[in-house]
């Protein structure tokens, strides 16, 4: 007999290691049957299991999840990648230089947040976690908004009260993002909830890093969306990383995230992260499933984080050097680029020229944004703003810690 | 002696711990390979191997789960929630079961479970990294909660938890993480070898839980304190020129409450400051204990300083931080008053 021994999930590979992605299971693109929506969970489990791709190796849109979109649909989606990674790249540089306090990039994941942002309905409600900023690109907010965030300047929709990245728009049916993880899971599932109840045809959808799968928050998200068959779709973005946790300890070593689905008795789907075409796909199947009253989805996108988690950490530490640029499912903005040009639809000149103009829209909007003040430098948000919201009455004890503050700056 | 800034005397307890107790193990969210956010536990599983220093999902209530779990199988588990805010998905795990173990069987089991987590402002985090919640650990029966003020006591006490058979909370204000802080952001940071509590012995030594410590002897005013405070009070108390006697709370539960009356006796005047909400705080506690004990010997009411209850706001961190103004306004007040 040999004694219990304590396992510890591999790490695939670390700083000074060549990388190593053998332990991911690929399907080719275009071999992995799509089931009506009308199918039973018991009938679909493999979709847990296989890998919903659409672009092959040549750029080809192939196999029965081809979303058979427009040219120009295409042209739109990849505007919306290139210029949310140009606010993404200049963002970063921003926090280097001191004018914000914090960012997140979502360098490598652009496909996902844009097209599920895409397939969704406007009025479908989102509750995503703090690194699907495409989708506020898509419903079209203005880059400029987001920055008067990032800069907790006096047009901030926060007032200044949140950390960079957290935004929220209500008129974009767009929830506000908490900073604790998994929280907007289950929230989620009570908004479908309440639509069912309502009977209207609007759905959720929510979103989480395979990291914070582990969140007790999790479970109750699954148990709800399944005993109650809510019209939700409940996506976990498997981008390898928990800051400096390999997505083993979240318990992806041994199975899919998404094959925790039909483990609910609901639908789960493993899709390429990065092909924008299998994204849309699968999305677009499970939004119809759900708004027809044949129950929740549970999508894994397995995809990349290729920058770091935050601005305060340094991958260097945890992993190799040049891992991102050995993820064998490629970048999802080459993709598209790539897929359109096959179509004779796009071409590098026109590319180049896209990624300058969102640039400049960025700079454009970056050098607006720091006019509405900066963090350190006015015009600055009234402090009297922080005692507003606690309630919605202000009582009389933060009136009186108003006073107090408001005679403690007089003092200076 | 070394020299050593905060995160290097928790570094050294639990080393020390690891090398001393084969029943110690480190678990928490990125606290192995990368040795924590904060580096509290650089080195540690390089030196003790991956079954003693655990990486773990991100799931705080399974972390002190696991832990309770592993306490009652003899370990000693040092489990780390990565920032207090987000210690909130375990809090029925610690209130429920790790604080009432041992009393709900008669003292057939216990968890031997220290919890560490950064805790406090002033870093520029916003909501959901700058809480203090020692109130909502200090308010449940069975739990012990501590909060250093310097790299010494840091290692003393975290040192002293761990080999405590009781839980503890130990709250690690991360603002005085690299060095004390006066309150003034726009001074340049001070290191810790800058203070006489940065020197801290290398090998292994305990600071009682359960004792608070007179860091400033004084006559006008007794100043009672925790954590970042006592540096922002100290300085506070020098600006104004008011000769304050500080009290360094160091355990807010078992609360040594006869260091604490025994200086209000002899200043007669009173002023709590802590960083956390003042509404149902511990400054509540500790201003009811005092008055009991002191009431015939105050010769003015009792104060709290204390950040503003609402969230902590990103935009106006320094508004809302409880500093050296706000501070030597209540040390005036109490002066001038009867």
């Amino acid at each position: 007999m040999r004694p219990s021994r304590l396992h510890i999930p591999k790490h695939h590979s670390r700083p000074g290691e060549k990388p190593d992605f053998s332990y991911l299971e690929l399907s080719p693109a275009g071999t992995v049957a799509r089931p009506d929506i009308n199918t039973r969970v018991r009938d679909m489990n493999g979709l847990a299991f296989e890998l919903v791709r659409v672009i092959d190796e040549q750029h080809r849109a192939v196999g029965p999840w081809n979303p058979h979109l427009d040219p120009s649909d295409l042209q739109v989606a990849l505007r919306h990648m290139v210029l949310t990674r140009a606010f993404d790249e200049r963002m970063q540089r921003m926090q280097r230089a001191g004018k914000i306090s914090f960012y997140m990039r979502s360098l490598g994941e652009e496909a996902v947040a844009v097209a599920q942002g895409m397939a969704l309905r406007p009025t479908d409600m989102l509750f995503p976690s703090y690194r699907q900023q495409g989708l506020y690109v898509v419903r079209g907010r203005p880059v400029l908004d987001l920055m008067c965030q990032l800069l907790s300047n006096t047009r901030d929709m926060c007032k200044g009260r949140q950390l960079p990245v957290m935004y929220h728009w209500r008129d974009g049916n767009i929830f506000s993002i908490s900073g604790n993880l998994t929280t907007q899971f289950p929230q989620a599932v009570g908004w479908a909830m309440a639509a069912a109840i309502k009977g209207t045809d609007d759905i959720a959808a929510s979103w989480i890093g395979e990291g914070s799968s582990a969140e007790a928050d999790f479970h109750h998200a699954m148990l709800f969306a399944s005993v109650y068959r809510a019209p939700a779709i409940l996506n976990i973005v498997n981008n390898q990383w928990a800051i400096s946790t390999f997505q083993g300890f979240a318990g992806g070593e041994h199975r899919t995230f998404a094959a925790r689905g039909p483990g609910f008795g609901m639908a789960g789907l493993r899709v390429d992260g990065n092909d924008f075409l299998a994204v849309y796909a699968v999305t677009q199947w499970a939004a119809e499933r759900a708004r027809q009253g044949f129950g929740p989805t549970l999508i894994e996108h397995v995809t990349y984080r290729g920058a770091a988690h935050s601005t305060s950490d340094d991958p260097a530490r945890y992993r190799p050097k040049d891992d991102y640029e050995n993820w064998p499912l490629g970048d999802p903005i080459e993709r598209l680029k790539g897929h359109l040009i096959g179509l004779g639809e796009w071409s590098e000149e026109r590319h180049a020229e896209l990624a300058r103009e969102m640039d400049q829209r960025v700079q454009a909007s970056w050098k607006e944004a720091t006019t509405y003040g900066t963090l350190t430098e006015p015009p600055r948000l009234d402090p009297r703003l922080m005692f507003e919201d606690v309630f919605k009455e202000m009582p009389e004890h933060l009136k009186k810690q108003a006073a107090e503050l408001r005679a403690e700056l007089a003092g200076k | 002696m070394a020299q050593m800034n905060m995160i290097q005397a928790l570094n050294s307890a639990m080393d020390i711990m690891l090398g001393r107790d084969h029943s110690v193990v480190v678990l928490g969210e990125d606290v192995g390979f990368f040795g924590g956010v904060f580096r509290v536990t650089d080195g540690l599983q390089r030196k003790y191997g991956e079954h003693r220093v655990l990486d773990t999902p991100i799931a705080e209530g399974g972390i002190v789960a696991a832990a309770i779990g592993m306490g009652v199988n003899g370990l000693r588990p040092v489990a780390e929630i990565q920032f207090a805010d987000y210690i909130y998905p375990a809090y029925d795990q610690i209130v429920s079961e790790l604080a009432r173990l041992r009393y709900r069987s008669a003292g057939e089991f216990f968890a031997p479970v220290t919890i560490r987590t950064p805790c406090g402002g002033g870093i520029r985090g916003g909501q959901t990294h700058s809480q203090s919640p020692e109130g909502v650990f200090a308010h449940v029966s069975g739990l012990k909660v501590v909060m250093p003020s310097n790299p010494y006591d840091a290692k003393g006490l975290l040192i002293s938890a761990i080999e405590d058979d009781d839980p503890v909370i130990f709250f690690e204000p991360k603002r005085i993480y690299n060095g004390p802080f006066d309150g003034d952001p726009n001074k340049p940071a001070v290191p810790w070898s800058t203070h006489p509590k940065g020197d801290v012995p290398e090998g292994h030594y305990t600071v009682p839980i359960g004792k608070c410590e007179v860091v400033r002897a004084g006559a006008d005013v007794t100043v009672v304190t925790y954590g970042t405070m006592v540096h922002v009070c100290e300085a506070a108390a020098r600006a104004a020129g008011i000769d304050a006697e500080i009290v360094d709370v160091r355990t807010m539960v078992p609360l040594d409450v006869e260091t604490l009356v025994t200086s209000v006796r002899k200043t007669g005047r009173c002023v709590i400051v802590h960083e956390a909400t003042r509404f149902g705080g511990y400054g509540g506690e500790l201003s009811a204990t005092i008055q009991e004990e002191c009431f015939w010997h105050l010769q003015a009411p009792i104060l709290r300083v204390c950040g503003w209850d609402t969230p902590y706001p990103h935009a106006f961190e320094w508004e809302y931080f409880p500093g050296q103004a706000r501070v030597a306004t209540a040390l005036r007040a109490v002066m001038e008053a009867a």
